[in-house]
C-alpha cells in the first residue's frame, strides 16, 4: 500500500501544476486577445491612459508578453506560483483581498455542501439498498424509474421549478397558518442571515439530488453484486440473520465504490453550488464566482475557480488514498 | 461477459451471433428503447425541421408585447413568453441550438477520446504516461466550473465556442474508458493470433481492438448527448452560453424565472418539461444500451 500511495502523491504535482498552468494560459489569452480587463471597467468613460497604465500596473497586468498572442508568459505563471504558496491569491478591482473575499463566503458554501452531502448520501444508499436487497421488486422498479427521472433534471430546471414550488406555494401556505419561524424560512425564496441552516435546507437538497440518484444506482448494482458472494452465501449459510449478512457482511463491501463517488462528486457538487446559489440568492463562493462573470472581474474568477480547483484536486487525492486504505485488493499498477 | 460468449455459441442459427447482433436484438423488443428512440428522433426533427411544427418560422415568429404572459390558449397553446411571443415556437425552435451542440460535441469528443485511448492503450510506455497526466489535469477541473471560466474568459458567446468548450472539457473521461477497455482487449489471444500471423499494428487495431473495446465508450456517448443537452442550457441559464437573439430552452427558462415566482407558472413549465423530457430520452436510452451491451449490469 505504501507504494501506491506514494505513486499517487508523485503523480499529484505534476496534475497539480499543469492544472494550474491551463488556468493561468487560459487567463493571458484571454487578456491578449480581448485587451486589457481594466478597460472593461470603465465602460464608455475612459480615463486618460496615465490612469490606466498606473491601474494596469497596480493589478500586475502591464507584462509586455501580455501584447504577445500565444506566449504562454512563464515569469507570470511563476510570480502567480510562489503568491499562491504564500497565500497570495491578488485582489479584485476594489482591492479586497480575494482570500478575504473567499472567506467570507466559504462557511456558506460549505454549509450548503454538508447539507447535501448528508442528504445525497442518506437518503441515496438507503434507497440503494431498498432497490438492491429486493431486485426487480416495486420498490425496486420505482427507485430506479425515480433515479433515472432525478438524473435527467438538469439542477437549474430543478431548482427553479422547488423555488417556486417551496418558496410560493409551500412557504405562503406555512406564514398563513402560524408555522415557527424556522420552518418558513426553510421554505422561503431566498437565502436568510438569520436561519444560516434552515434557509439552506431545500436549496441543499436541490444540489444534492442529480447525484442522489447516481448514489442510489450504484449501491444498488454494488450491493447486488456483493451479496452474490461467497463469503454472503457462507454467512447466510452459518445461520446468521438477513440483517445481519445485509447490513455488516455485504453493505460495508459495497459501499467502497459509493465513498469513493461521493469524494469525486465534490467537483459536480461545485458546479451545482454555483447555480443552485445563483437561484436562490445565496451568498456563497458559487454567488461570487457568478458575480464576477457578471462583472468581468477575470482576476477574481481565476482565484476563486484555482482555489476551488485545489480543493477538488485534494479531495481527489484524499479519495484515492482513502480507497488503497479501505480496499487491500487495490494496487494500481 | 462469459455467459454471453457461450450464449453466442449455441445460437447458430444468429448470424454469428456478435456482441453487437445481441444487443440489437435485445434492443429493438425492449418497449422502453423504443419509446425513448422515438422521443428523441422527435426532439430531432424539431431542430432539423421546425417548421414541419410550427407555422411561425424558426425565428419565433412575430412578438407582440400586449401580449406579454398569456396563458394558454387556442391560438397559444402554451401560452406567450414575456416578450409577448409565442410559447409553443419557442420550445420547438429552442431544441436546434441544444441539439447541434450536443451532436457535435459528442461526435468531436468520442473521435478524440478514441484516438488517444487507442494510442495511450496500444502503444503504451512514455506515450500512454504522458497522454495519462494530460488527461489528468483536464480532469482537474470540475466540469461546470471549468466551462463557465473558460466562456468567461473567451468572451465570446456561441454555438461554436460553447461547443469547443464542451469538447475542451469533456474527452477526458472517454480517452480514460477508451485506454482501460483497449488494454483489457489487447492482452487478449485473438490479438496475440493476429499479431503472430504477421499482422500490423494498425490492422490489430481496427479490425481487432477496435471493434471489440468501443462498446463502454458508445454507451458513454449516448448518455454524453444527454449531458450537453443540459450542460448547454445550463450554461444558457447562467449568462455564459448562447445570447439573446437565439432561442434557446436556457435563455426561455431564465427569462421565464422571475415572472414565473409572480404567478405566471407556464412560462417554467413547459420549456422545463421539453428539457427535461429530452435529457430524459437520451439517459434512458444509454442506460438501454449499456444493459444490452454489458450483460453483467442486469
Amino acid at each position: 500500500m505504501g507504494r501506491y500511495v506514494l505513486r499517487r502523491l508523485l503523480q499529484f504535482i505534476p496534475v497539480l501544476l499543469g492544472t494550474m498552468f491551463l488556468l493561468h494560459y487560459l487567463q493571458t489569452v484571454s487578456i491578449q486577445i480581448n485587451g486589457n480587463p481594466i478597460t472593461a471597467l470603465f465602460g464608455d468613460r475612459q480615463p486618460p491612459p496615465q490612469t490606466l497604465a498606473a491601474i494596469t500596473t497596480a493589478f500586475g497586468l502591464d507584462d509586455p508578453c501580455l501584447q504577445q498572442t500565444g506566449n504562454p508568459c512563464l515569469g507570470m505563471f511563476l510570480d502567480r506560483m510562489s503568491g499562491y504558496t504564500q497565500g497570495d491569491f491578488g485582489v479584485d478591482f476594489n482591492r479586497q483581498p480575494i482570500t478575504r473575499l473567499i472567506a467570507d463566503a466559504a462557511p456558506v458554501t460549505v454549509r450548503l455542501t454538508i447539507i447535501a452531502v448528508l442528504f445525497e448520501s442518506l437518503v441515496g444508499i438507503l434507497a440503494g439498498v431498498v432497490a438492491g436487497i429486493r431486485k426487480n421488486g416495486f420498490a425496486d422498479n420505482f427507485i430506479r424509474l425515480s433515479t433515472t427521472l432525478v438524473i435527467s433534471v438538469p439542477v437549474f430546471v430543478l431548482g427553479v421549478l422547488v423555488q417556486i414550488g417551496s418558496g410560493l406555494y409551500v412557504g405562503v401556505w406555512l406564514r398563513d397558518n402560524g408555522a415557527p419561524e424556522w420552518l418558513s424560512a426553510a421554505f422561503s425564496v431566498t437565502y436568510q442571515t438569520d436561519h444560516p441552516w434552515a434557509s439552506l435546507l431545500v436549496p441543499g437538497v436541490v444540489l444534492g439530488a442529480f447525484s442522489l440518484g447516481f448514489i442510489a444506482r450504484l449501491t444498488r448494482t454494488s450491493l447486488i453484486e456483493t451479496l452474490r458472494a461467497d463469503y454472503v452465501r457462507t454467512a447466510r449459510a452459518k445461520g446468521l440473520s438477513r440483517r445481519r449478512v445485509v447490513g455488516i457482511h455485504a453493505l460495508r463491501n459495497s459501499l467502497i465504490p459509493v465513498v469513493t463517488y461521493i469524494g469525486i462528486d465534490l467537483g459536480a457538487l461545485m458546479g451545482g453550488a454555483l447555480v443552485t446559489e445563483g437561484i436562490f440568492n445565496i451568498p456563497g463562493v458559487g454567488g461570487l464566482v457568478f458575480g464576477s462573470v457578471a462583472a468581468g472581474e477575470t482576476p477574481v474568477i481565476i482565484a476563486v475557480v484555482t482555489m476551488l480547483t485545489l480543493v477538488f484536486l485534494l479531495a481527489s487525492l484524499l479519495v484515492d488514498v482513502l480507497y488503497a486504505v479501505l480496499d487491500p485488493r487495490i494496487r494500481y499498477e | 461477459m462469459s455467459e454471453l460468449a457461450t450464449a453466442a455459441t449455441a445460437g447458430h442459427t444468429e448470424r454469428s451471433g456478435s456482441l453487437w447482433a445481441d444487443a440489437w436484438r435485445e434492443l429493438y423488443r425492449n418497449p422502453v428503447f423504443v419509446v425513448a428512440s422515438v422521443v428523441v428522433l422527435i426532439v430531432m426533427s424539431w431542430a432539423v425541421f421546425p417548421t414541419l411544427w410550427t407555422s411561425t418560422g424558426t425565428d419565433g415568429g412575430t412578438c407582440e408585447l400586449v401580449d406579454s404572459r398569456l396563458g394558454p390558449s387556442s391560438e397559444h397553446i402554451f401560452g406567450t413568453t414575456f416578450q409577448g411571443c409565442d410559447m409553443y415556437s419557442h420550445v420547438i425552435n429552442g431544441a436546434r441550438p441544444s441539439i447541434i451542440i450536443a451532436v457535435l460535441v459528442t461526435l468531436a469528443t468520442t473521435l478524440i477520446g478514441v484516438a488517444l485511448g487507442v494510442i495511450a492503450g496500444f502503444y503504451g510506455g512514455w506515450l500512454d504516461t504522458v497522454l495519462s497526466r494530460i488527461t489528468d489535469v483536464f480532469l482537474g477541473l470540475p466540469f461546470l466550473l471549468g466551462a463557465l471560466v473558460f466562456l468567461a474568459l473567451l468572451g465570446e458567446q456561441n454555438i461554436w465556442t460553447v461547443s469547443a468548450v464542451l469538447v475542451v472539457l469533456s474527452w477526458p473521461p472517454i480517452t480514460r474508458i477508451m485506454r482501460g477497455s483497449v488494454i483489457q482487449v489487447k492482452a487478449l489471444d485473438y490479438v496475440e493470433a493476429a499479431r503472430a500471423l504477421g499482422a500490423s499494428n494498425m490492422s490489430i487495431i481496427f479490425r481487432h481492438i477496435l471493434p471489440n473495446s468501443i462498446a463502454p465508450v458508445i454507451v458513454l456517448a449516448t448518455l454524453y448527448l444527454g449531458g450537453f443537452v443540459s450542460a448547454e442550457a445550463t450554461l444558457t441559464f447562467l449568462g455564459v452560453g448562447l445570447q439573446i437573439p437565439e432561442i434557446s430552452w436556457g435563455i426561455t427558462v431564465a427569462q421565464g424565472q422571475d415572472y414565473a415566482i409572480a404567478g405566471y407558472p407556464h412560462l417554467l413549465i413547459f420549456p422545463c418539461a421539453a428539457l427535461i423530457i429530452t435529457v430524459l430520452a437520451f439517459i434512458v436510452m444509454g442506460d438501454a444500451m449499456r444493459d444490452a451491451l454489458d450483460p453483467r449490469g442486469r
